[in-house]
């Protein structure tokens, strides 16, 4: 039936007071990295077109649990707010997301609350903030960038056909978000797979006319524990990827480069 | 001297890291602050593309009407000569971009593809897709790491420019920062700074502006004695999409692909839009502007669909609303050259634009004002550098559409090397060159912050505030209103003494962080209205029904204003015209 989907109105002790409707959110919080996980409950004021970082605005202004205790704003990553930064990642519903195109019409079912956690596989700095510099630090272990020469007038770049650029747009695409490694099952400890994002950015400046100088380094920087064979074919990067990166095609890719270079590399020796 | 000269570069958007990878590159050794892991910085909103006159179209364009469009553009209040320089440096800026590899879209030939913008008739916009800013700044964060893995940058991201180091005669020495992890607060030494801390959106409440986009770091330096100038100049853009939480930016790149700005000719037309034939259609910008029709200036439409609405009442459905339409125009060419936006109306509206025209309305974008600087990105305090948005050359009392990205590099490419030739020639510190005095007023200034114990919510002081800024000193401006603003400034400040900080806790408290930001707010906020009060004229994005006209007998100057006694202190500078005459700006001429 079409009208269930429709969010339903709520009515509270609160809402009653104010004759307004509202929304429940449960949110897991933790005040340090160290200290325990605890979730506390929110109600607050509905209005239409709200989304998880408005929802988590209206909490900081007025900081008070469902049952009418005092407590803190919430600390959570946010800036852009139209899903270009890659701050907002969160498990919304159980499910990794961006906060700021996570709609509460569409995610409200019934009365049943909205629930708000951290990543679960970055160390958590407070509440749903978490520490994702291990994708900036893999950036840096495979080379994502082209070696220019210097930033003085050398003339124009070599030509590309728009076909290539096509096909490398799509990749430059990616925000960092992390949630392809969220998702992933062997990005864990035992594996220290790179993740999705850094692979794929890895064929990006492979395909780079010159960005292509330092082909075989990024190869081999993938090659071996850690590196592209520990993909284990999921597939839940390419469908949690809220830029809808071409993910699967970038790793089989780089996996059949990576797999040329080493045979190359055994060769050469 | 300094043999190794050490900078602080503080913000990693296009204009900090344009002038890292300077600096880095001239042996310098650079420490980059940023409240964000500098990815993330605002300059990824930036949508349609970048400005560079490189006449690849065969249309003539050459960069002299690059800087004649940018110099009329901005209503004549910019200094020309910063301008021009930017503008010859244009084409080379963009062939640097395009050999770090910047995915700029491609004509068959392979080369640059250029598109049209607000301000100009020609095509001089390179643009990839219509995630420009993400791109490029993308490609400067990549040089950057490179710079970084070869120990010539570190990255202190996650850390909040609090203040200037100033030794006794006022010479800035370093930089005062709080961890926002662990709310320390700590020194720097530097022998120049560079302040590249963007817009100051969130005065306003919601504008299309990131959320670190506060203008509190101009704001510290504005209160340690540097001049903030031209701040009333505020661009509204026409084509925003209105939201709960923020005003997403519907790229004029629209407008450039053919998007077409429309009314009902009937306010009372229920229609569904698309259903509406095309002769009960009112495409008001091209009716009155025939020469440059959907694409005037920012200002120029703004104001347009603000008196389509609220003169003519002809909003859709009553509504602050207008339709911007790109449904003429096929869905592969849609999706080659407009992707990225189209989607955020997607996701956030529930739309298909393809399918719909949008609903539009306009909202607070850009700073044209900032830290005053001279022609090499110096302000007046010696050592601190500003390049960007959060400086205020180059745009006058208007910017132009993609002229924003092209400032950003230009300015940080300027500051960075000036900024290495300042520390070579700086005399060496006498004593702690201020740095213990200015640790303990930061943490002074934490600690009443901390222990008091008043009932204000900051987040609602800022509402307030947001509230009162884009109803008095946006699209319209009078002075009675703008009295209004700054006499409810003065109150927020008063109850800002008597604030409750929910959060005491000294590790990732965003509250206390916030509260910090909005006292400089505050402060900024003054200058933006009493800038406003003072400028009797109507120029480029400052209008006033009151005085409709430009006044260059009274007005052709730069608001210069210092902080004195708590307040602001209003002095004016002449224009650098040494280029071009002034000439009254008419977009509605058809010659």
């Amino acid at each position: 039936m079409a009208t269930a989907t429709l969010p339903t109105p709520t009515t509270t002790a609160a809402a009653q007071r104010t004759g307004t409707r509202t929304i429940k959110v449960e949110i897991k919080r933790q005040a340090t990295p160290d200290a325990a996980a605890r979730t506390e409950k929110f109600e607050i004021p509905y209005r239409p077109g709200m989304n998880i970082t408005s929802v988590l605005g209206e909490i900081a202004a007025e900081p008070i649990t469902a049952d009418g205790r005092e407590t803190t704003a919430i600390a959570y990553d946010a800036n852009c707010l139209e899903e270009i930064c890659g701050s907002c990642a969160m498990l919304i519903n159980g499910k990794a997301r961006m906060a700021c195109s996570a709609l509460v019409d569409k995610l409200r079912e019934g009365d049943e609350p909205i629930t708000l956690a951290p990543l679960s596989k970055f160390p958590v700095v407070r509440d749903l903030a978490v520490d994702r510099s291990v994708l900036f630090q893999n950036l840096k272990a495979v080379k994502a960038w082209v070696p220019i020469d210097g930033s003085y007038e050398l003339g124009p770049a070599p030509r590309q056909f728009p076909q290539i650029q096509e096909q490398r747009y799509p990749l430059s695409n990616c925000i960092s978000c992390t949630i392809c490694m969220e998702v992933c099952p062997q990005f864990n400890d035992s594996t220290n797979f790179v993740g999705a994002a850094t692979i794929a950015q890895v064929k990006l400046f492979n395909m780079d006319p010159s960005g292509a100088v330092l082909k075989e380094e990024r190869l081999r920087a993938l090659a071996g524990d850690g590196g592209v064979q520990e993909c284990g074919m999921a597939q839940n990067c390419v469908a949690a990827c809220p830029k809808q990166l071409p993910l699967i095609e970038a790793i089989s890719d780089v996996s059949r480069d990576v797999v040329f270079q080493q045979v190359k590399d055994l060769f050469a020796r | 001297m300094a043999t190794t000269p050490r900078i602080i570069v503080v913000g990693g958007g296009l204009a900090g890291l344009s002038s890292v990878i300077k600096i880095a590159e001239a042996g310098g050794k650079v420490d980059l602050f940023s409240i964000v892991p500098v990815k993330r910085s605002h300059s990824v909103c930036a949508q349609g593309g970048i400005n560079a006159a490189k006449n690849l179209k065969g249309e003539g364009d050459d960069v002299l009407k690059h800087f004649d469009d940018t110099v009329y553009g901005g209503d004549f209040l910019a200094n020309q000569t910063p301008i021009k320089n930017m503008t010859a440096m244009g084409p080379a800026i963009i062939d640097l971009l395009d050999r770090m590899g910047v995915p700029f879209n491609r004509t068959p030939e392979g080369l640059l593809d250029f598109r049209r913008f607000g301000g100009t008739l020609y095509h001089r916009t390179a643009f990839a897709g219509a995630t420009t800013g993400q791109q490029l700044l993308y490609a400067l964060d990549e040089q950057v790491r490179r710079h970084e893995s070869e120990g010539k940058v570190t990255k202190y991201e996650g850390w909040e420019f609090l203040s200037a180091v100033l030794d006794d005669n006022g010479v800035c020495r370093g930089i005062s920062a709080m961890d926002l992890r662990s709310m320390e607060v700590r020194t720097f030494p530097a022998d120049a700074i560079i302040l590249c801390t963007g817009g100051i959106g969130a005065i306003f409440g919601k504008s299309t502006n990131s959320v670190v986009c506060t203008g509190s770091a101009q704001a510290a330096l504005y209160q340690q004695g540097a001049y903030y100038a031209n701040g009333e100049f505020i661009q509204v853009h026409p084509t925003a999409i209105p939201g709960e939480d923020k005003l997403r930016l519907m790229s004029e790149s629209a407008r450039g692909e053919g998007g077409r700005v429309w009314v009902p000719r009937d306010k009372n037309d229920k229609r569904v839009a698309k259903s509406i034939p095309e002769g009960e259609r009112w495409y008001f910008l091209e009716e009155w502007y025939p020469k440059y029709g959907n694409l005037v200036p920012r200002d120029v439409a703004t104001r347009a669909i603000h008196k389509i609405v609220y003169e003519h009442g002809m909003g859709i459905d009553g509504q602050p609303m207008v339709y911007l339409d790109l449904t003429h125009i096929d869905r592969a060419t849609l999706n080659r050259k407009l992707e990225g936006i189209l989607e955020i109306y997607e996701k956030f509206v529930g739309d298909d634009p393809r399918d719909v025209p949008m609903k539009i309305f306009p909202g607070m974008h850009y700073t044209m004002g900032g830290l005053w600087v001279d022609f090499n990105q110096m302000t007046n305090i010696p050592g601190v550098f500003a390049a960007g948005e959060a400086d205020y050359s180059i745009h006058g009392a208007n910017r132009l559409g993609a002229n924003s990205l092209l400032s950003c590099i230009y300015g940080g490419f300027v500051a960075g090397p000036n900024a290495m030739n300042y520390a070579k020639a700086l005399p060496a510190q006498a004593g702690d060159g201020g740095h213990s005095a200015e640790f303990s007023r930061q943490t002074q200034l934490n600690q009443q912050l901390l222990s008091s114990t008043g009932s204000e919510n900051p987040f609602k002081l800022w509402r307030e505030l947001g509230d009162t800024m884009t109803r008095h000193a946006t699209i319209i401006r009078y002075n009675a209103g703008l009295a209004e603003a700054d006499a409810k400034i003065v109150e927020l400040q008063s109850r800002y003494k008597n604030l409750n900080l929910s959060d005491k806790s000294q590790w990732a408290n965003t509250s206390f962080a916030f509260a910090r930001q909005l006292a400089n707010m505050l402060e900024l906020s003054r200058v933006v209205v009493q800038g406003a009060a003072c400028r009797d004229e109507s120029r480029g994005a400052h209008y006033k029904p009151d005085f409709p006209e430009r006044n260059d007998a009274q007005f052709l100057k730069t608001t210069k204003v210092s902080y004195v006694d708590h307040a602001p202190r209003i002095e004016w500078e002449d224009v650098d015209i040494s280029h071009i005459q002034p000439r009254p700006r008419n977009y509605a001429a058809t010659a």
